[in-house]
């Protein structure tokens, strides 16, 4: 029995360290690029990369409003990961999701205090329906979803900016119109806390999100057989599991949670509109490293989120020394290609785990 | 019949413009898939050719200009292309990566580089370019009527270069013993690597030729479409992965695929000056969005018995026993 609890701690702690490495070699390489660009200034820069968002309280309140948003689509391609499915099309759940809840936050301002939930829901249920396209053509007709979900990131792109142009289109600016005031997420004491940060409750609901995430994969039977559909399609339709259903949920409660992502940003009042570019977007993208950082894991992804927002108001900072803040980008590039190798230093590790006698509790 | 033919003439054009690019990304990918590599980085791989080669004739333009400059340029994007690549061949191949991981880190980190550098170089990330390369009129070709009008005039030399790397392509692929060697690769690894074919090294130049053909895609299609390059290709590495998927793996029908979607591309941006297509009334995002769900159906309807080859996108271990 403590021996086993001993193993389990033991993977716990193997488990983060291609991510630390990770993380490590992203950092090193964007320090190498500024040292090329200027080494004068190279190491300031670099030290409020690091740093930079524990400065003030208004910096730490900008990190949870960037989390917000890629923590909800970190759990999307994190909960579709732990079903074996990619689903590389947050991007367009995300637009989708966000059009809905603007929509539902300029067209129902009648109902009252309930009027931002119902948006959000919104958001959550058209995220979800655009994932289901994907999740039908997998199960049903062996599309990789993977495919699938890059047709379908543009064809939403392409469709929410129809829609603002048809329904919702302020001409002056080329974007959303702006919704009304009951349906922006109430700021929960985070603007006090965080003033002028931008920080909303919004942030409270991705916590919740990653909460309710971490349940539903790790004590429900559902969330059991969704992860048994992951670990071996086969074996787990051989054990009575409809395989077939486990993949469209999967998807279509990725795309669910996406979706929400979209509404959390564009009704955090903050003066976020859909602006009609034919450019994705780029929070989906972001959803993958942060899913891959957190290992899938809801807990896991909540940090990663954290951790990616934290880099990006430092990168911010950092303008002050004259460097793009692109460089952000660039470390969190890095960052993927490394967690790319994620599989060769489990592997080594699980093997060097086994040489040493640890790996009997497999 | 002026006016008619005067739209004809424009239309075909343009879509030349939009299809070229098409096609040689997509012949790119289909060697990397062939050789068993989903490529999903042909989009990053096109913004590094397009960076390099814009940065090349914005740095070079004062000493030098037209034809000459193009292909030099055209050379830095193949090279560039080419090694970025590498990165992806890497992962894939040696480190036995989730490639589709490595290729979206491809696709993040290259239009990054490109708008850090030029930040850091000049300021703006946009980066200007004179376009010397048009062919207002090819000799002798472009006088012909109709055909001429078409074909060989305000045009570039991209497009022939476009089409003789279709037949190169097509050649290599059918009649060429390496060509044998990379399709087995992607069919079924094993049995290639027991008679006696290098499987990672066949990988390798599977991924090295798409790095290379989206480079110049990349800058192929920046030049005919813009004055500037601002660090993106707006998706058509992701485009040329559906007509990639259209084409059925096949350089025959990519071809088609391209023109199909470069067609649709063109009517989206030119439907307004069109009277008979203006007048039905159809948003031009409808025509965007055509080349993707028309993707979407014919995957919906050909993946049970997929054309797409056998072993792409999953790595090969020697040792690993099946």
């Amino acid at each position: 029995m403590s021996e086993g609890k001993q193993g389990r701690k033991l993977r716990l702690n193997y488990d983060f360290v291609p991510s630390l490495v990770a993380i490590v070699v992203g950092l090193a390489f964007g320090l190498i690029i500024l040292l090329i660009s200027n080494p004068a200034q190279a190491g300031g820069g670099f030290w409020t990369i690091l740093t930079g968002a524990f400065r003030d309280l208004r910096s730490f309140g900008r990190v949870l409003y960037f989390a917000t948003p890629i923590i909800l689509t970190g759990l999307s391609v994190g909960f579709a990961f732990k079903t074996g499915l990619f689903n590389i099309g947050a991007s367009g759940q995300f637009i989708v999701g966000a059009y809905a809840a603007v929509i539902v936050g300029i067209t129902c301002p009648w109902l009252g205090s309930a009027h931002w939930i119902v948006a959000l829901l919104a958001a959550f249920i058209a995220g979800g329906l655009w994932a289901l396209i994907p999740g039908l053509l997998k199960a049903f007709a062996n599309v990789h979803e993977v495919i699938a979900s890059i047709m379908m990131n543009y064809i939403g792109m392409y469709l929410v900016n129809y829609l603002v142009l048809q329904t919702a289109y302020d001409s002056l600016r080329n974007q959303s119109m702006p919704v009304a005031a009951s349906a922006i997420i109430p700021k929960m004491g985070l603007d006090t806390l965080f003033p002028r940060s931008h920080a909303n409750g919004g942030f409270f609901i991705a916590v919740l999100a990653v909460i309710i995430t971490y349940i539903i994969l790790n004590k429900t039977t559902f969330g059991y057989e969704l992860r048994a559909v992951g670990f071996n399609r086969h074996a787990s339709k051989y054990a009575g599991i409809n395989e077939k259903h486990g993949i469209v949920l999967s998807m279509v409660i990725a795309g669910a949670l996406a979706g929400l992502g979209g509404g959390l940003l564009y009704l955090a009042g903050t003066g976020k509109y859909i602006k009609v570019v034919d450019i994705l977007a780029a929070e989906g993208f972001t959803g993958i490293p942060v899913a891959l950082l957190g290992l899938s894991n809801p807990i896991g992804i909540l940090f990663a989120g954290l951790f990616i927002g934290y880099i990006t108001v430092g990168g911010d900072i950092m303008q002050l020394y004259d460097f793009a803040p692109e460089i952000i980008d660039i470390i969190v590039a890095v960052i993927i290609y490394f967690s790319a190798f994620a599989l060769i230093f489990k592997g080594f590790i699980q093997r060097r785990r086994n040489k040493l006698g640890g790996g009997k509790i497999q | 019949m002026s006016e008619f033919w005067r739209i004809i003439f424009f239309v075909v054009q343009q879509t030349m413009y939009f299809a070229i690019p098409l096609l040689v990304v997509a012949l790119g990918g289909m060697f990397s898939e062939r050789s068993g590599v989903v490529n999903i980085a042909l989009e990053g791989i096109m913004v590094f050719g397009a960076f390099t080669g814009i940065l090349f004739i914005n740095t070079f333009q004062g000493v030098m200009e037209g034809q000459l400059l193009l292909i030099l340029a055209i050379l830095v994007a193949c090279i560039s292309g080419g090694l970025i690549s590498l990165l992806h061949a890497y992962a894939s191949v040696n480190m036995k990566a989730d490639q589709v991981i490595s290729g979206t880190a491809i696709n993040m980190l290259t239009p990054a580089l490109a708008i850090y550098a030029a930040r850091m170089i000049q300021d703006v990330q946009q980066i200007a370019f004179n376009n010397t390369f048009r062919i207002d009129s090819v000799p002798v070709l472009g006088s012909i009527p109709y055909i001429g009008d078409m074909f060989f005039k305000k045009t570039y030399i991209t497009t022939y270069l476009g089409f003789a790397i279709l037949i190169v392509a097509a050649l290599v692929l059918y009649k060429t013993r390496f060509g044998l060697r990379l399709r087995s690769c992607g069919e079924h690894p094993h049995a290639a690597d027991s008679v006696g074919i290098n499987v990672y090294k066949m990988r390798y130049a599977g991924v090295f030729i798409s790095g290379v053909l989206a480079g110049l895609g990349g800058l192929v299609f920046v030049i005919p479409t813009s004055t500037n390059f601002n660090a993106t290709v707006a998706g058509y590495g992701f485009l040329a992965l559906a007509v990639l998927i259209f084409g059925q793996w096949k350089p025959g029908r990519i071809l088609f695929a391209a023109f199909f979607f470069g067609l649709m591309k063109t009517i989206a941006s030119t439907y307004s000056g069109i009277p008979f297509l203006a007048g039905l009334g159809i948003p031009n995002t409808l025509y965007k969005m055509i080349p993707f769900i028309a993707t979407l159906v014919v995957l919906a309807f050909t993946s049970k018995k997929s054309q797409a080859p056998k072993a792409s996108g999953v790595p090969y271990d020697k040792s690993a026993a099946r």
